[in-house]
């Protein structure tokens, strides 16, 4: 008996995989999504509308889309992964050129109801498609040269064509996504310990350029940079922005100021609050306490995707589940360093809070398929 | 579904678990990181963060103070708060702003100046601020726009506080005229209470409203607003009300004021009332005033001009600030010094041939011929020049000069109005300082009879003679009380001078205007309680050649205004129990016994009886010229309501 055999018979079929599905992980996304439908409703003062009801509305899609994606088999997502990343990556290539330019980048393909984000799907499909080849990679073949170069194009592709919308934190993302993946899959460490001590060499050599004949740069381009790692040198440009969240977050305290008592979000003073600084609003009102309830929810959702990973046998499952657990990781780490003066200002959402259509659906899409893999799970 | 192989448990499969941990260990330690910034930022900097939240948050707007009013004695207003319209108008409410302005100046006049500068300023304020339109509206104006407000959306009329003068020139020297605050206002003060800078704010520019700014100012207030982040005002939290200004009671009988002013239009003149007993000033009129509104207001260039330009400098405050010879006037003072020298005795004579030589030079009396044997009542009576040549020469001019202060000449009074000028009444020491020459005797002669150096105001001849009268050092006072607190009386102590000389001198003076041959015995007063005491004065402005002399002097009637003698006459009543003090100068008037005399009588007699007086107390031949005199003052004494700059437009 072939050991899928037996895992085909020991997995669940028909409703009750309902009851196989890991509903800790369900609830914790709902928990979270909630929270977003608070403080959306507070930025708003006091307000469903604009942006709590339709949040809530796609929240009820994505549960939607989470329960049949998680109802597929994980081998079918497998299976897919390589058409997911060529769709992707032909919407970006269409972005590109037809795209509605929003923010200064383009970004979205208008469906009419509702935007799509090409560079969202791609964060799921190039997990997709790492997890899929290390899974097919015979494991011996796992550290050679020519076989590392391939998922290293494979993430290289789309990181340039969202580098070109231009945006650089989405980029960073899937860099940091498709790395970590490599990582797991086992790829030797030297070549991490070699891109790593090359990145770093090449910013050394870049800045200490600065002044002298060699220079690298142009002086408005180190300017700009200057600007980027330090707002504080622009108060009333990108820091105008930063040090008003660090202000609201601040003076939330230890308990917060209280539901919709929070002034720095209520009187305007907060940039982008129903979006990339929600949490800042949520820390404002709601405190330290809050904001460490939030993080911890955001903790335990990792931690069941690992349980999860760590208790399939399945290789894809394993990779699948941990790369979505990543980049959920790396989207919440950069907004809240972001929003804590941490991190330079580079337009991440809070993950199932920050109000947005096409980033939640795509994310409520990704833990359907971290669902299916607890599902199908072979035991 | 396709079935598939399980594949050999290689090496990287066996590395999952352990990166995975691997990872995750790094992602806890992340979220390890977030917290402890979390709790940095929320727990330890906590208070920082509120505070800057609240900067952020809460701004302090002040509450301009009502400034205090000023009063005459009886309760009448001088200076008072009344409301100033003003249109403004909010750029967000109006929508189209052109069309709306257009609308507006159909219903109001308004200059074009006027609308360029407010769209220039609603260009650069935020849309929610109110910009001026039009400022010094009329009420009729408001009522226009008050009635089409409908039609003319962002259009708000506003009420502001301004200051008013209801007495118009009556007291533009004593009180002054408030302004807005300048930069060169600004620029003087070591550290600007905030509410100065609030705008349009009004501080006294200059008179009482300057010297008491600190008591008729206030305390301005304050409230807290909560702004967002463009400025706009979402509620106020709390405010805390200021203080108004204090009310000022001034000693002056505006009533009394507004007659002396009308007794001496057509001159340039000073008059000074005084309480001889309290030192209160019921009276300080120069002539002629200007009307202090128009300061208030911001005065126009021609009208600027037109007061600058006239002779009689309307501008000036002849009665503190300006400093004459006090001329004849001041022969009580070199009697008195004289007196108190023991050098001559009331029943003295000298003898007046009509000059006195000192030195090689020949000093001359005003009578040609001479006044014979004189003594002191006569003297005075007649101002023979001889006699005080003669006294003060032998008295010396130390001394003359420090009784002329123990009278309170050369001696700054220290009253709030601007420009207190001290006089002077030079000695030995002065000279050498100043002029760095020796006294001359010459120069004693001079200072005699108020020639020479020897200067004052009407302010310092008011209080001199308050002086003679009572005997005591009377203070004048000009603020009978702050608040309702009652400041100090001006009464004084006894003089440090002999009450019988005194008396001498007070009975001479008694004969200048009561005795037939009295060089203001034309301008006596007949009730028999009331009778006054005075002395003539005519100070020369111009030095007198000898070659005129010996073709007889020029007549001031035929000399050009700006050289004529100044006409001066102080005078004290009732001469039994002095009440007022009376000091009248009219610059290049001619003689003190035609042109100063009649007038400090009137002006004396207005005081006594607190109002017009009857005939009865005038000399039966004046009495038909001062019927008509009162009919006409009467006439110009009503309160006249001016009509404004954009009225007349």
């Amino acid at each position: 008996m072939s050991y899928l055999e037996y895992a085909v018979k020991s997995t669940p079929s028909g409703f009750r995989k309902f009851l196989y599905m890991n509903w800790p992980l369900t609830l914790l996304l709902i928990s979270v999504a909630s929270a977003g439908f608070l403080m959306l409703y507070s930025v708003a003062g006091g307000s469903w509308t604009p942006w709590a009801e339709p949040q809530m509305e796609r929240f009820g899609l994505g549960l939607a889309v989470m329960f049949i994606v998680a109802l597929v088999p994980i081998w079918f997502w497998r299976n897919m992964s390589v058409l997911a990343y060529l769709i992707s990556i032909a919407l970006l290539v269409f972005v590109e050129f037809f795209g509605t330019v929003g923010m200064g980048a383009q970004r979205w393909i208008d469906l009419g109801f509702m935007r799509l984000q090409p560079s969202e799907v791609m964060k799921v499909a190039l997990v997709m498609v790492l997890a899929a080849y290390y899974d097919w990679l015979p494991s011996h073949k796992t550290s050679r040269p020519l076989w590392v170069l391939i998922p290293v194009i494979l993430v290289l592709i789309p990181t340039f064509f969202v580098l070109k919308q231009p945006d650089l934190g989405t980029s960073i993302l899937l860099l940091a996504a498709g790395g970590g993946l490599m990582f797991l899959a086992g790829v030797h460490w030297a070549y991490f310990a070699a891109v790593i001590a090359a990145v770093v060499g090449l910013i050394a050599t870049v800045f200490n350029s600065r002044g002298t004949d060699w220079q690298l740069l142009k002086d408005y381009q180190f300017r700009r940079i200057d600007t980027f790692l330090d707002p504080s040198t622009d108060p009333l440009g990108a820091g105008y922005h930063i040090t008003q969240s660090k202000i609201a977050l601040g003076s939330g305290g230890w308990n917060g100021r209280g539901f919709m008592q929070g002034t720095q979000s209520r009187l305007n003073f907060l940039p982008e609050k129903h979006t990339d600084f929600i949490f800042t609003t949520l820390a404002e009102e709601f405190g330290f306490v809050g904001g460490i309830t939030l993080l911890t929810l955001y903790a335990l959702i990792l931690v069941f995707c690992l349980v999860t990973a760590l208790s399939t046998k399945d290789r894809f499952s394993s990779l699948v589940t941990l790369g979505i657990a990543l980049n959920f990781f790396l989207f919440f780490a950069v907004n809240m360093s972001m929003v804590m003066g941490l991190a330079p200002v580079v337009g991440v959402p809070l993950p199932m809070v920050s109000y947005g259509g096409s980033a939640m659906l795509v994310l409520m899409a990704a833990f359907g398929i971290v669902q299916s893999a607890h599902i199908h799970r072979p035991r | 579904m396709k079935q598939r192989k399980p594949k050999a448990q290689g090496l990287a499969y066996k590395r999952l678990p352990r990166r995975a941990l691997i990872l995750g260990g790094l992602q806890a330690a992340f979220i390890g990181g977030l917290a402890a910034r979390m709790r940095f930022m929320q727990v330890e900097q906590a208070d920082e963060y509120r505070l800057l939240a609240e900067e952020n948050r809460i701004n302090i707007r002040l509450i301009p103070p009502t400034r205090g009013r000023i009063y005459d004695r009886n309760g009448e207003i001088i200076g008072q708060n009344s409301p100033s319209y003003r249109i403004v108008m909010v750029r967000e409410d109006a929508g189209d702003v052109d069309q709306v302005i257009a609308k507006l100046s159909e219903l109001i006049p308004l200059t074009s100046d006027e609308i360029e500068r407010a769209k220039a300023e609603m260009r650069r304020s935020a849309p929610f601020l109110p910009v001026t339109l039009a400022d010094q509206v009329t009420w009729a104006d408001i009522s226009k726009v008050a009635v089409n407000a409908p039609a003319l959306p962002g259009v708000i009329p506003e009420v502001g506080q301004t200051r008013q003068y209801p007495r118009y020139e009556d007291f533009a020297h004593v009180v002054g005229y408030v302004g807005p605050v300048s930069d060169y206002d600004l620029s003087q003060i070591a550290d600007p209470e905030p509410v100065l800078r609030i705008p349009r704010f009004q501080i006294g520019k200059v008179g009482l409203e300057a010297k008491q700014e600190g008591a008729l100012r206030g305390k301005a207030g304050a409230k807290r607003v909560e702004v967002n982040a463009t400025g706009r005002v979402m509620r106020e939290l709390d405010r805390q009300e200021g203080e108004a200004g204090a009310d000022l009671q001034l000693s002056v009988d505006a009533d009394l004021q507004q007659y002396a002013q009308a007794r001496l239009a057509g001159e340039s003149a000073a008059a000074v009332v005084i309480d001889c007993e309290t030192g209160d000033l019921r009276a300080i009129s120069s002539a002629p005033s200007f009307d202090p509104n128009l300061f208030v207001r911001g005065i126009s260039v021609a009208d600027y001009r037109a007061l600058t330009q006239d002779n009689y400098r309307p501008l000036a405050n002849k009665s503190v600030q300006g400093t004459y010879p006090p001329g004849s006037t001041f022969k009580m003072i070199t009697a008195m010094a004289a007196l108190e020298a023991g050098v001559v005795g009331p029943s003295n004579t000298v003898y007046c041939p009509g000059h006195l030589k000192v030195g090689s030079r020949r000093f001359h009396c005003w009578k040609r011929g001479g006044h014979g044997t004189v003594d002191l009542n006569l003297s005075l009576k007649r101002s023979c020049d001889v006699y005080y040549y003669d006294v003060a020469l032998r008295t010396g001019i130390d001394k003359i000069s420090e009784m002329a202060r123990i009278f309170g000449l050369g001696v700054k009074h220290d009253i709030p109005m601007s420009a207190v000028a001290a006089g002077l009444a030079p000695n030995q020491e002065w000279k050498e300082r100043v002029h760095g020459q020796s006294w001359l005797t010459g120069d004693t002669a001079n200072a005699s009879i108020g020639q020479g150096f020897m200067l004052a105001s009407p302010l310092q001849l008011a209080v001199m003679t308050a002086r003679i009268a009572t005997g005591r050092a009377v203070k004048p006072r000009l603020v009978r009380s702050v608040n309702g607190v009652e400041q100090p009386s001006g009464a004084g102590e006894p003089l440090a001078v002999s009450p019988t000389n005194l008396e001498f001198i007070r009975k001479a003076m008694f004969a200048v205007s009561n005795d037939r041959g009295g060089t203001a015995y034309r301008s006596r007063i007949i009730a028999d309680d009331l009778r006054m005491a005075g002395k003539t004065g005519t100070s020369q402005v111009r030095n007198i050649t000898k070659a005129e002399r010996a073709a007889g002097v020029i007549r001031n009637e035929d000399l050009p205004w700006e050289r004529r003698d100044h006409a001066l006459f102080v005078s004290f009543a009732p001469y039994d129990n002095p009440k007022f003090a009376v000091a009248v100068v009219v610059e290049h008037g001619g003689g003190g016994s035609k042109a100063a005399a009649p007038v400090a009588r009137d002006i004396m007699l207005q005081a006594l009886y607190n109002g017009t007086p009857p005939l009865e107390a005038y000399p039966v031949a004046d009495r038909e010229k001062i019927k008509e005199q009162q009919k006409r003052l009467e006439g110009d004494r009503r309160p006249k309501a001016r009509p404004t700059e954009k009225d007349r437009a």
